[in-house]
């Protein structure tokens, strides 16, 4: 349960919000940027559900 | 019992969980911080998508969004904390059932029916916004049309029609599945405005808080130069975001939720969620606008273009499932409060299918979505007063010696009391609004509110000598 969390955590907190801030900060560039973000959106969505159904 | 009645109950049940008609048990109550949590995803929904950029659409200078905001949203707080839990934790009613005592439950009927037709509109709004993101891969973008009843493109309307059946049936086949896969998207929406505004940033080229300004000024005249000088100032911010959700503290919607509280505090609930939702992501939306602004010069506040522009297919993901998380409830509850309108012989979704056909043909016309700023006064202002009617029985009926729970104790199923305290300011409310002096709506709220509260005690009085 620990690691699924942690997963979905990651999956927003570093694919999604850290890699807004590089593309701000310049470090990565738009196309990355977005294709990072779609991959926390289906992780998000696939292993939320997993340990949130239990809580 | 009927089945309408039964679906008054599940209208209440959705509200607010079970027991509708008794006080809720001091072995189920919760501690305030449950609901931080709860409320976090509440105001984090497809209306911020809409909202946020017309904050820029109006005319607003950035430094009074910011300060604005923050104000509006801690009177938003305070409001819920001082008017709303005291009375939510001392009854422990839902706000149904405390109005049903009150006002009788054949009043109740025609509140919850115009609860009904104001949240189709709402859904109307979100199905617009869910199908301005299903058009963008097919490259149909919606305009907004002059006239309030214009259309936009035959094709977004066809999307709009497809996007509302759908919601409509889901609405139709059960609320559970998708109150449940909201609860699941709501902190990855959150994340997701937040990256929306970090990367509206980004293509504003924004270096440090004098080129935002700059970005942001520009945006406003360029919108100005379209539209017109239209002015949305510091304190129209303010009264806007403290009253925007009217309807729940003033209106007290939310005593259905906070009478599982254990003690007041459970007021301070929405706090996070607010300055999540009605803070972070009406900035970082109208933040989107601003960098459309500057990138290709469209003033138009479509959120699915926005979204695309902004972070990809992710963000046409979350307008959708923004759209479609709000809409879903909002047409399940509009239709629930049409069941009543059925025969007792007709199917338990009848009403539900009613509610999303209004819905759909809301979402048609497009201006009514982008007047979202002046709906959620109005909402406000025609069902906040009921608030003040429940404030004055709580607090003043027993001081000022006439009759609690007038419906309860007489036994009367219609009491003409509330009724007369409820439309008389609310019709005048609506005169000032829509008459020739054009009041903001959100500016009616508090006056309409007060109005019927004074008027309520005035005629129970007046009934009583």
């Amino acid at each position: 349960m620990k690691m699924l969390k942690l997963i979905s955590t990651l999956s927003i907190g570093v694919l999604i919000l850290l890699a807004s801030i590089f593309l701000f900060l310049g470090i990565l560039d738009a196309t990355k940027v977005n294709i990072s973000m779609l991959i926390g959106t289906i992780i998000w969505f696939i292993v939320t559900p997993l340990w949130m159904k239990e809580e | 019992m009927s089945e309408n009645h039964e679906g008054e109950l599940t209208l209440e049940r959705n509200d607010g969980g079970e027991f509708e008609r008794t006080p809720v048990p001091s072995s189920k109550l919760k501690g305030w911080k449950s609901f931080l949590g709860m409320y976090a995803g509440e105001h984090a929904a497809g209306t911020e998508f809409m909202i946020g950029p017309l904050f820029l659409a109006a005319g607003a200078s950035l430094k009074d969004l910011l300060i604005g905001l923050f104000i509006g949203n801690v009177l938003a707080i305070l409001t819920w904390r001082f008017i709303v839990a005291p009375i939510a934790v001392s009854k422990k009613l839902t706000l149904y059932y405390q109005l049903e005592k009150i006002a009788g439950k054949h009043l109740v009927k025609v509140y919850n029916l115009v609860n009904g037709v104001l949240f189709c509109f709402l859904a109307g709004a979100m199905i617009t916004v869910s199908a301005s993101a299903v058009g963008i891969p097919f490259d149909i973008n919606f305009t907004v049309p002059k006239g309030i009843f214009g259309l936009s493109t035959p094709s977004f309307s066809m999307i709009v029609i497809i996007v509302g059946v759908v919601m409509t049936i889901v609405a139709a086949a059960g609320y559970n599945t998708v109150s449940k896969f909201a609860n699941i998207a709501a902190p990855w929406m959150i994340v997701v405005f937040a990256a929306c505004g970090i990367s509206a940033l980004t293509q504003m080229e924004v270096t440090s808080w004098g080129s935002l300004l700059t970005e942001w000024d520009n945006g406003v005249n360029v919108v100005q130069s379209v539209s017109g000088k239209v002015d949305f100032g510091f304190w129209k911010i303010v009264i806007f975001s403290w009253l925007c959700n009217a309807a729940m503290h003033f209106g007290m919607a939310d005593l259905s939720i906070m009478r599982f509280a254990k003690d007041s505090r459970a007021g301070w609930g929405p706090s996070i969620g607010m300055f999540l939702g009605h803070y972070m992501a009406w900035i970082c939306a109208s933040f989107m606008l601003a960098a459309q602004i500057k990138l290709t010069g469209d003033i138009s506040a479509n959120p699915g273009a926005l979204a695309w522009s902004a972070v990809g297919w992710t963000g046409i993901i979350c307008v959708i499932v923004a759209g479609w998380t709000t809409a879903n409830p909002t047409i399940y509850r509009a239709g629930l409060a049409f069941q009543s309108l059925f025969p007792l012989k007709a199917k338990s979704y009848s009403g539900v299918i009613l509610a999303g056909l209004v819905a759909t043909a809301a979402g048609i016309f497009p201006a009514l979505s982008s007047k979202l700023l002046d709906f959620v006064g109005l909402y406000g202002t025609i069902l906040g007063p009921m608030g003040g009617v429940i404030f004055v029985n709580h607090y003043l009926a027993k001081k000022m010696n006439f009759t609690q729970n007038y419906a309860d104790e007489k036994g009367s199923s219609f009491n003409m009391a509330v009724l007369l305290a409820w439309v008389i300011p609310v019709a005048l409310g609506l005169y000032f609004i829509f008459g020739e002096q054009q009041l903001f709506a959100a500016y009616a709220v508090i006056p309409c509110w007060i109005a019927s509260s004074l008027l309520y005690v005035i005629i129970m009085k007046f009934q009583k000598s």
